[in-house]
């Protein structure tokens, strides 16, 4: 049973080694591959073992919990683990057209590899500890990759994003050591008893609120925000796509675990701020996408708004905004991606992200029109996309609580976000090239459109079929929400697993 | 730097340093130490050598490339792990052979797969940290 757990951590890494053995050979990349390929039919035998049991636990190096380090997954982790490999496979094909053979022998797809290991790793740990491991590595392994392939742009977006992202951890870590501190552990089904228990509840606030600090950092909320759009217009789109779409969510996904497992014991006071802070987050997010005018900086600002539905779904802490919250995570990771390969491909075939120097992809490229309408709509909220449900669930649950407010803000940030992508449509898509020639597919080799439009198609036919086919992904979310805001099945198994 | 007292005090020094290190991933299991702290022992031994002699000359002596180090000894950590799969047990297990008795008060000495790990641990610190400082040291 424990190895249907440490497979989808342990073959990134063994695929990072390899692949960085073999950087200088084409094999290389054909080794990335493979591994994401392999990551993937790992983490669906995880998600086929949670669906089985509901929920399972494994201990690593045979000490029990408490004391050892737990890797442990629910609903949400299995999902959050499956779409992180499914992102994986789609940025190891995409990175085949995109990424020169310089930056591979600089041990780009190692880098890669490392990162989906930290990210797996975030989602699957029990452990208060390990996660801060996890957050490191992911940092390390994106600090590379944003700066890999070298430039004044990534150097200082990388500056930016390391130096931000460093505080956040610091913070966290401050937060860890105060909790180990009134608690004595650091195993989070083992600290849901311990902190409900704390004599000091003043102190468990304080605790919780440097949490919210730390993680809302790394998720990009207001006002914590500013290294994201400094830094994910510049690095290689195949790079861009896997932060946008994975790595502001392993935040959103701590503060999910953290503020429905542990944190609960004051829920009028932190989850009020979250509500606050969700709501300038989809503002102020979209308000900064409408003044951008280029292509990857207004992704980037959207991102910011999504989260704040995400993390609007964990504070209004009903069933079914939590529901929501999940199925909009699971959503936004496959379109955002989507959206920022898009883009990627947009380069190659005009020249430039920069929406006044480019143009006529319409005309030119009909195929690549159709498939940004699909990420760039269901990111709207467009029936009957992906994005459509998510806000749907969203919004049902902030009506259900009589929150005008909530559900006035909610609505308008969805029909700003229309705005910012028709934007995009009419910039890049319809108004004819401001240079006069027409941008053609002929720009790329047939060798790099085809490795770049496998992954867009194919994350667009899922944005579809969970459109069209809601019911089993809604199931799924209500199931994972139920276990998120009772988690005494997560508490027993991790704590009275039998190694 | 060109200072001769340096240069040679370097060469005592590192070689000083570098046992140490040595001895401290050794000691590691049962005794503080272990293969991190001796990771950036190693390292430290490399980096005096290095302000004395300078990047390139360390990185002769180092003969593999400080990037490759980290990623094989993150190979053999995995590997290490992997031991306890083919025994059964969870991952990263400790597996012990007691060599001339069967546990640790009464046998000679171990072979374990912890000391493998540690051993793997050593190679990522001392090439994840030496990377960083050749990467500062020969941009300027």
């Amino acid at each position: 049973m424990s190895w249907v757990l440490v497979l989808p951590i342990a073959v990134p890494f063994a695929t990072a080694v390899f692949a960085y053995l073999a950087r200088n050979t084409p094999a290389g990349r054909w080794i990335s591959l493979a591994g994401s390929v392999l990551s993937l039919i790992a983490s669906a035998a995880l998600m086929v073992a949670v669906l089985r049991e509901g929920v399972i636990a494994a201990q690593m190096s045979n000490w029990d919990a408490p004391f050892g380090i737990t890797l442990v997954s629910d609903y949400l982790s299995a999902v959050m683990v499956v779409i992180t490999a499914i992102t994986g496979l789609a940025t190891a094909i995409y990175a085949l057209g995109e990424i020169p053979e310089e930056t591979e022998r600089l041990g780009f797809y190692a880098l890669f590899q490392v990162l989906i290991a930290g990210v797996t790793g975030a989602f699957l740990t029990g452990d208060l500890f390990n996660l801060y491991v996890w957050f490191e590595v992911m940092l390390i392994a994106s600090f590379s990759l944003l700066v890999i392939g070298g430039g004044k742009d990534r150097l200082d977006a990388g500056i930016k994003y390391v130096a931000l992202n460093l505080v956040s951890t610091l913070v966290f870590l401050s937060g860890i050591g105060l909790l180990y501190g009134v608690t004595g552990t650091l195993n989070m089904a083992d600290l849901r008893g311990a902190v409900a228990a704390a004599d000091n509840q003043g102190l468990i606030t304080v605790i919780a609120m440097m949490f919210m600090v730390g993680f809302g950092v790394k998720a990009a909320v207001f006002p914590l925000f500013f290294w994201l759009p400094a830094s994910y217009h510049t690095p290689y789109f195949a790079i861009s796509a896997v932060f946008a779409g994975l790595l502001t969510k392993v935040g959103v996904y701590a503060l999910m675990r953290m503020f429905t497992l542990v944190f609960v014991g004051d829920v009028g006071f932190t989850h009020e701020i979250l509500i606050w802070v969700s709501l300038l987050t989809m503002f102020t997010g979209v308000i900064g996408a409408a003044a951008q005018m280029d292509f990857r900086k207004i992704l980037s600002f959207h991102i910011i708004s999504q989260i704040g539905y995400m993390t609007l779904g964990l504070a209004l802490y009903t069933p079914l905004a939590l529901m929501g919250g999940v199925f909009y995570l699971v959503h936004h990771i496959i379109v955002k991606a989507n959206l920022f390969f898009v883009a990627g491909l947009a380069k190659q075939y005009a020249g430039s992200t920069d929406l006044n120097r480019i143009g006529g992809l319409y005309k030119s490229a009909p195929l690549l029109a159709a498939l940004f309408i699909i990420p760039a709509f269901s990111l709207a909220g467009f029936p009957p996309l992906s994005g459509f449900w998510a806000k749907y669930l969203i919004v049902k649950a902030a009506i259900e609580l009589n929150m005008w407010f909530v559900t006035f803000v909610s609505l308008l940030v969805g029909l700003l976000t229309i705005y910012s992508m028709t934007k995009i449509w009419g910039y890049a898509f319809w108004k004819p090239h401001p240079e006069g020639y027409d941008p053609t597919p002929d720009r790329a080799p047939p060798r790099v459109t085809a490795a770049m439009i496998t992954p867009i198609a194919g994350l667009a036919a899922m944005t579809i079929i969970i459109g069209f086919f809601p019911e089993p992904f809604v199931q799924f979310a209500q199931t994972a929400a139920m276990q998120l805001l009772e988690p005494t099945d997560y508490v027993t198994t991790v704590l009275g697993v039998q190694p | 730097m060109n200072s001769i007292i340096f240069t040679a005090g370097a060469r005592l020094l590192v070689a000083l340093v570098f046992v140490f290190s040595l001895f401290m991933l050794l000691r590691g299991h049962h005794l503080p130490g272990g293969g991190f702290i001796g990771g950036l022992l190693g390292a430290v031994a490399f980096i005096i050598y290095s302000l004395a002699c300078g990047p390139e000359e360390t990185r002769r002596a180092l003969r593999v490339s400080p990037e490759g180090i980290a990623v094989i000894g993150l190979g053999i950590a995995l590997l290490a792990g992997l031991v306890s799969f083919f025994m059964g047990d969870p991952f990263f297990t400790g597996q012990w052979y007691w060599v001339g008795g069967d546990s640790y008060e009464t046998a000679a000495f171990s072979i374990n797969s912890v000391l493998v790990f540690d051993i793997g641990v050593y190679l990522v610190v001392l090439g994840g940290i030496l990377s960083l400082t050749f990467a500062f040291e020969e941009e300027t």
